[in-house]
This record gives C-alpha cells, structure tokens and sequence, in this order.
C-alpha cells in the first residue's frame, strides 16, 4: 500500500481545461497573501473562467508560528499569551479556552464573580469583534465608509478593555483560576453608560447597510450551504448556525454565567451570505442582552481562587474544553503525562481552520465578486488558521 | 445520553473496541484497521449520529514507537461525545482517511500529515496544508529537530 | 422640425444673453491684430491648464474631507490652514516616486495609457460653457463631439490594463471596458432627450434655451427621467462606487492601474477627479441651466435678484451640488456585481431611456412645454 503525497505545485501547473461550450481560456489568480480580502496572509489561488470561479484553493501557512509546538515547552500559565495571538479578535475567549481545560483538569473551582466577570468580558469582545467584523463586510463589498464605523465602536470597547486590563488587543485576562487582574470599582457603572449605545450602534448599522438595496443583492442567495452540509464541513459558530443548525457551546453546554441568562441561539434560515450576515447582527443584540443581565449583580469576592506561583500540573490523560469564541467552537486538547508542569501535547482546534475550508466546496460557479461576499461572510481570522 | 450507555452502545456495535481510560469525555480505542467501519456506524447509527467532527489530531509518541490518532466528535442531534483514538505504527504511520464521512477530515488529515507525519490512504488531496512542499522532516513529532529549534526545558 | 426649428432661432433671438467663447473672440479679432489672436489661443491653453491642476487640488481635497465627515473623522488637517495644502504634499510625493514599469510588460503602451486617460477629460474642459463669455470654444455639434470623445477615455483604461501584463489589470480592463460602453448607450439616450428639447446640440445654445425653465423640470417627467439616467450611467462611466468594478479594490486590488505607480498613477487618479467634474459640469449645463440663473415664470421681483448673482457663480454651485451628489454615491453604496452591473443597463436603464425618449418626442411633438417659451 503506498500512500500518495501532492505538492501544490503539482496542482497548480495542472493542465486547465478549456470550458467546453466556449472554449475560453481558464487561469490561475493569486488572492493573496498580499490582497485587501486576505485581511492578513492568507493565499487563494482561484482557478477562473473569465469572471466565474471553477476552483479555490486555500494555502494557508503564511503566518504559521508552530503554536503547537511551542506550547510543549510552556507550563499552562505561559500558554495563556499564545491564545491570545491565535484569533486575535476573540483573545479574552481564547485565554479562557485554556482556563476551563486546565481548570476542569485539575480541579481548580472558581467562584461566581469570576465567572460573571469572564462572561462579561467575553460577550464584550463578541460585540467588539463583531462590530469590527460588520466594518470589514461593508468595506469587502465597496462601502468603505462602515469600516470606520465598525472601528469606532471597536474603539469605545476596546477603552473599557484597557482601562481593568491595560490591553487592546492581546488581553492576556483569564487565567487558569481566576483573571489576571480585578475590575476597577466603576466598570460596572462604565459598561451600563456603553451598553444603550451600543444598542444604537447596532440599529445604526441596520440603517447604514442592512436596507442598502446593493448590500441585500451581493449577500442575498449568494455562497448558499444547507445545515448538514455546513455541520460536516466542519463549521461551528456563526456560520453554521446561519444554516438552521442551533449549534451554540453557550447553550448547548453552558460555562461561565451563560447557565444564569437568557439569552437566544439565532439561526438563519437557507444559510447563504445575508443569513451568516443578519446572525451576527442579532448576537450583538444577544450579546448586550447578556451583558444587561450579568453588570448588576456582579459578586464580591476575590479575582482569583488559586494562587498564580503554584505548580500547576494536570492529571495523566486528554483533557478537551471548549468556548464558543465570536467566530465558532474553540477548542483545546491537552495530552498531560502527568508528572510534568508543562503539556505533553497541545491541540487546538481553531473554528477559523475548520471555517475556511467551506469556502472550497461553495465558492464553484459564483463571481469573483461573489467569492469576495463568501470569505467576508465567514469572517476569518488568518492567525488563527496557522496557528 | 450519558457517557455509560453511550460507550455500551458503540461496544455493542463493534464488540473488539477498547475503553481508553484517562480521559474526561467518553473514549474508545481502536485498530485502525476497524477504523473506517467503527466510524460508520459512529456517524450513520440512529442513536449515535456523530455528525461533526469537531477535531482530529495526533499524539506522537516515540518511546512506545506510536502515533495516537485522535477523533472528537459531537453529535449536532443527540449533544453526546465521544473520543475515538487509533494506534498506529510509528515507523509506517498508515491510517485510512476519514473524508468520505467527514469532508472536513480531508483538512484535519492535511494538518496531520504536515505536522506529523501521519499518511492517509485513500485521501483525495494528500499535501502539506502550512509548510512549504519541500520541508523536511514534520515539526510536531517528538524527535524533530532542526537548527533554529528552542531548547527544551530542563 | 418646423417647431424644433423655431425653439434654437426663439432662443437666440430673445435672449439677454449674448455668449462668446475664447475661439470666436480669437476668430474676431484675426482680421485685426494676429498677436491678438495667438494672445487668446495662449489663454485658453493657459486657462485649460490652470483649471486642470486647480480642480486637480480642489476635488481632491474636497473628496477627501467630504469623505471624513462621512466616516466620523477630520480629514486632512495638518498642511496648511485646515490641511489645503495636503493635495500638493501629497501631489510632491507622488511626483518622487519611482515610476516603475514592470519588466514584461509592454513599455511603450504602458507608459502613454495615463496621458490617453487624461486626454479625454481635458479635451471637454474646453467645451464646457462656464460663463456667457468663459467658454474655450461651442461647437455646433457639441453634444455628438462630447460623445465621441467620451468614448475615447476607455482606450485609455483597456491600454493600462492590457500592457501592464497583469492579471487583475486585465479583468479590471475587461470590466471596464464592458462597463463604460454599456452604460454609455444609457447616458447619451439621456443627452439625446435635451437634444430634442433644446432643438440644438451647441452646449450654448442649450443653456440659452434654458432660459424659461431647465430641462429637468420643464420636459415634464421625461427630463427629470433623463437627468436621473444621466447621473447613474455618468457615475458608472467615471468608474466611481458604487460602479468601481474595474479598481475593485477588495476584489482586483487596484484593478487597472495595479501595476502603476508615482506619477503616471496620479494621472490615472487626477483623469478620474477631472472626469468627475466634466460630467458634474455637463449634468449641470444640460438639465440645471449651466449658468443660467435659477427663474420662476413671472415673479419678476425674485427672478430679478436671481440675475444679480454671476452666472460663473451659479455654474460652480450647480455643478458642485452634482460633484457632492456623486461623492455621496461614493461613500454611502457598496459596490454592485458585475453582472448586477449589466443587468441594471441592459435591463432597466436602457429600455426606461428608450421609452423616455419617446416620452420626450412627443413632448415636443405635441408642444406640452409648461412655460410658454416666447414671452
């Protein structure tokens, strides 16, 4: 028995065919690692007739830092920063990803203002990273304007991040235990002031694209993937739900204070563009919801259950623990042998890795322009497909 | 369903499937070359439906001269999951590929194979997903090394 | 015909307004002094030229603070008093760069496709009536020149895209090509409208017989229909958001001119802006009275303090409203499909230009002007 092995260059120097009916000439495009949809370094050699994509193929690598690796030398607290740098949008998520593992694993209990605190702040990076995501969309599909709408508000949040965590982007806050620092006496007071305008911002957003006649026909049956479809490709978060499938890790098996709220799973209904699009919209809403519920009645109590010198060393076996970031499942398998401090092998299971591949099997028969709606519509995050 | 009845279940299907200990979500252990058929009925059975394979990894290890490869899945219906884990020989590292039940192995498989090394037969686009085609060596196994390589901790 | 006739001979007859462009002064005075003549030739290049580079700087600048005050920011600020001189900064930097051509592509073609994009636009400068008496020259034919020429501008853009042997410049010259031809079928069936209103196809002539009402409100529905044609097939032309298939820059990274750089990209840029505005002045001239002050039919008190503002000033402020109008479409839409793109002028805007058409025809056939032309 042997076992093939390709090279990309054995796909791309692929004799191409010519369409049969026409008898056009097909041709190799480069969309990226150097192109504005990339939004970082992700490469899409697309294979088109004319306007019409026949074949994408993702080559990703371009920002791979061996992740993995790098975290069998570290114990489970320097993990945490390597989180953050993964999907960089959803950092606050991440970190806590790696704090319910361990924390499950080793049986460190936390107590209710931690959780309340860590819900807070991650529904917060939902919205900031959404609203940034919404940006981008409107910016991908020509209207350059959004995106300095989307930044704004990513702005506003991103001061309440700063002000209890001293970041912007990479947060470095949830720690295996507790949080990295406690919140400051008015954040309650400061996140309140935020959340009507947020609300606003989201109405705003209705009005500046949602009921742009170009904006509905760019995203409307455009990029369409059915629920079973979207769930064995391997999709989680937004998109797959934009399908019809109620996949939400915040419901489904909820952590942190998302047992105490209520809140709504949204699901689209035919899973093309606009649906993935209107999803995220109304998380926002989901999001500022959650927040109402949780902002007064946060606990006293301390920010940390464990002490941040101690030992930290898991149990012999595999441990997995997931979170729902803003773009999918999030996972983190961790292989201990059980006398080291550090992980005998990490995994993590990105959902923009798991996200991107549906883009090979929609993409076929639509325009260019449409290809641009699909990858904006999956909201990719490139460092976090490379890990 | 709760993990007991669960395992009961796929045991009964697949009555030379091993329980793997020492992990926190409900595992089974098998031969890889059950592997494609244990999967099936994992994914097609009424009461299992696996119809998301959230995650597949492999764990390397040299001194028992082994690769472990490891399935996580979920069900989307029934909300259950179950950990498959598959053996294979370290020096062949042969498994049979999952993309026919899964599409999105075929990428999780890449990701494998690049990183460390682990063949799939039958697989329709076998290539390196991150590194160049012409890296040598798989960076996640454990006896990697090359020049630029930190030190390990003593 | 009779009665078509009647309109161009009533409309110079009885008009206030007695118009001279530069060519006809030059034309005049060559019995007299020849120096004089060559004096006014020399004016009008000067003056094409001053124009040129002004509305260069000036839209530049007004699109780049229209812009920011859409998004929520400032705009340029910092060089010069409220940041006027940013235009030039950045015009300074432009010139320094290297002008790279790419090693395979065709040099020569490469090189002369900028100035063929700036061609066009400069050349209808000289057409535009800007005032009674500021006006390079009128043509009898004005209209059928400015189509003839306008068609020429996409030479300019199929040239960039083809020699700069790239990718994405030929898709984006291919989209271009499709595009500006298509749509300007729509936007001369719109000018064709005024044609039959105004009898005339002299830019002049149509502004003076603008004088009892502009078209766009005086051809009943057919010339507001044909004004609004005018503008969206004109925006699609100028290759401007939300018909910037061709630069895409989501989509083909900068299109066309992907491969250009230092000056010769800023001529690219400077022929979009220059463009822009000769489509504003046109929209402005054929369906807003060009300079021809705002009247309403026999309030002579109101019309009499319309006439004391200079018809320059009204030309400017009735373009700029048409040039502000177009930025707006640009910072507010997102970008259509290509094939969304065909589809709203094979499907919508060129059957709706027909029937206007005929609509106009028997306006005018029919005599159903709202405001008697003669007084």
């Amino acid at each position: 028995m042997t076992v093939h092995v390709r090279t990309l260059d054995e796909l791309l120097h692929a004799p191409l065919e010519a369409d049969s009916e026409l008898t056009t000439q097909e041709y190799l495009v480069n969309m990226g690692p150097q192109h504005p949809i990339a939004h970082g370094s992700l490469r899409v050699v697309v294979r088109l007739d004319g306007e019409t994509v026949k074949e994408v193929i993702p080559v990703p690598g371009y920002v791979h830092r061996g992740v993995e690796k790098m975290c069998e030398h570290l114990n489970y607290r320097q993990v945490i920063p390597y989180t953050d740098r993964l999907d960089y949008l959803s950092a606050i998520m991440n970190n806590w990803a790696v704090a319910k593992t361990v924390e499950t694993a080793a049986g460190i209990e936390t107590s209710d203002r931690i959780e309340v605190i860590r819900t807070i702040m991650a529904e917060l990076q939902r919205l900031q990273s959404h609203a940034l995501w919404w940006g981008v969309t409107g910016m991908d599909l020509g209207a350059y304007t959004a995106f300095l709408y989307g930044f704004r508000e990513r702005e506003i949040i991103g001061e309440i991040f700063e002000e209890t965590i001293g970041a912007r982007l990479t947060m470095n806050y949830i720690q295996p235990g507790g949080l990295m620092y406690d919140i400051k006496p008015d954040f309650a007071a400061k996140v309140k002031k935020l959340l009507p305008y947020l609300q606003d911002c989201v109405e705003q957003y209705e009005t500046l694209l949602s009921g742009n006649v170009i904006f509905q026909e760019r995203l409307r049956n455009v990029g369409i993937v059915d629920g079973a479809r979207a769930v064995a490709l391997g999709c989680t978060g937004p998109v797959v739900r934009a399908s019809g499938v109620p996949l939400d890790l915040r419901a489904t098996e909820p952590y942190g204070a998302y047992g105490k709220v209520q809140f709504n799973v949204v699901v689209g209904s035919i899973g093309d563009c606009w649906d993935r699009y209107y999803v995220r919209l109304e998380e926002m809403r989901e999001s500022i919801r959650i927040i109402q519920q949780l902002i007064d009645g946060i606990p006293e109590g301390p920010y940390s259950t464990i002490r941040y010198n101690v030992e930290l060393t898991l149990p012999e076996g595999i441990h997995y623990g997931q979170v729902e970031t803003a773009r999918g499942a999030f996972g983190v398998l961790i292989a201990s042998d059980g006398k080291q401090e550090i992980p005998y092998r990490l995994h993590f299971r990105s959902p923009n890795f798991n996200n991107l591949w549906v883009v090979t099997a929609i993409s076929p028969g639509w325009r260019i322009a449409d290809f641009i709606s699909i990858q904006s519509s999956l909201d990719l995050v490139i460092p976090d497909i490379d890990r | 369903m709760d993990p007991e009845s669960l395992l009961a279940l796929v045991e009964t299907a697949h009555p030379t499937l091993r329980r793997r200990p020492l992990t926190d979500r409900p595992a089974v252990s098998v031969a890889p070359g059950e592997l494609l058929a244990v999967m099936t009925t994992l994914r097609d059975h009424a009461d299992l439906r696996f119809d998301l394979l959230i995650t597949h990894t492999a764990i390397d290890y040299p001194g028992e001269n082994r690769f472990e490869l490891i399935y996580l899945l979920y069900s989307t219906v029934h909300g259950h999951w179950l950990i498959v884990a598959a053996d294979v020989d370290r020096t062949r590292p042969v498994a049979p590929s999952v993309c026919g039940l899964w599409p999105i192995a075929e990428w999780q498989e890449r990701e494998a194979y690049d990183l460390m090394g682990v063949l799939y037969d039958n697989h329709p686009d076998l290539r390196r997903v991150f590194l160049e085609d012409d890296w040598v060596g798989f960076p996640l196994r454990k006896d990697y090394q090359d020049e630029y390589m930190l030190e390990l901790p003593k | 015909m009779q009665f078509v006739h009647t309109i161009a001979a009533a409309a110079a007859t009885n008009s206030t307004w007695a118009p001279q462009t530069l060519a006809q002064r030059a034309a005049d005075s060559a019995p007299h002094s020849l120096w004089l003549t060559a004096g006014y030739f020399l004016l009008a290049v000067v003056g094409v030229a001053a124009l040129l580079s002004f509305l260069g700087m000036a839209l530049i600048y007004i699109e780049r603070k229209i812009a920011a005050h859409f998004q929520c920011r400032l705009g340029p600020t910092r060089v010069g008093p409220f940041g006027l001189f940013q235009t030039l900064a950045d015009t300074l930097k432009l010139v320094f760069k290297e002008d790279f051509v790419p090693p395979k592509a065709d040099r020569s073609l490469h090189m002369l496709a900028p100035f063929l994009a700036l061609l066009v636009p400069v050349v209808l400068l000289a057409l535009i009536p800007y005032s009674p008496n500021v006006q390079v020259a009128d043509l009898n034919i004005g209209i059928l020149f400015i189509t003839a020429i306008g068609g020429f501008g996409v030479m300019g853009i199929l040239i960039a895209g083809w020699s700069s042997n790239n990718k994405w410049s030929m898709i984006g010259a291919m989209r271009a090509g499709a595009q500006i031809i298509s749509y300007e079928l729509s936007a001369t069936l719109a000018l064709l409208v005024v044609v039959l209103f105004s009898g005339t196809m002299s830019l002049t002539g149509i502004v003076l017989s603008q004088q009892d009402g502009w078209w766009i409100w005086r051809g009943h529905a057919a010339g507001f229909v044909a004004f609004l044609i005018y503008v969206v097939a004109s925006t699609a032309e100028l290759n401007r958001t939300p018909f910037d298939i061709p630069e895409g820059e989501s989509e083909l990274t900068a299109g066309f001119h992907t491969e250009y750089s230092g000056l010769r990209f800023a001529f690219f840029f400077l022929a979009e802006f220059i463009n822009m505005f000769t489509v504003s002045a046109l929209t402005a001239t054929l369906f807003l009275g060009g300079w021809m002050p705002f009247h309403v039919g026999d309030w002579a008190g109101f019309n009499a303090a319309m006439d004391t503002i200079p018809p320059g000033i009204w030309f400017l402020t009735k373009t700029s409203m048409v040039i502000f109008v177009i930025m707006w479409f640009r910072w507010t839409f997102p970008r259509l499909r290509v094939d969304q793109l065909m589809h709203l002028e094979w499907k919508v805007l060129l059957p709706l230009g027909f029937a206007n058409l005929f609509v106009a025809a028997v306006v005018v056939l029919t005599e159903l002007y709202p405001y008697p032309l003669a007084k």
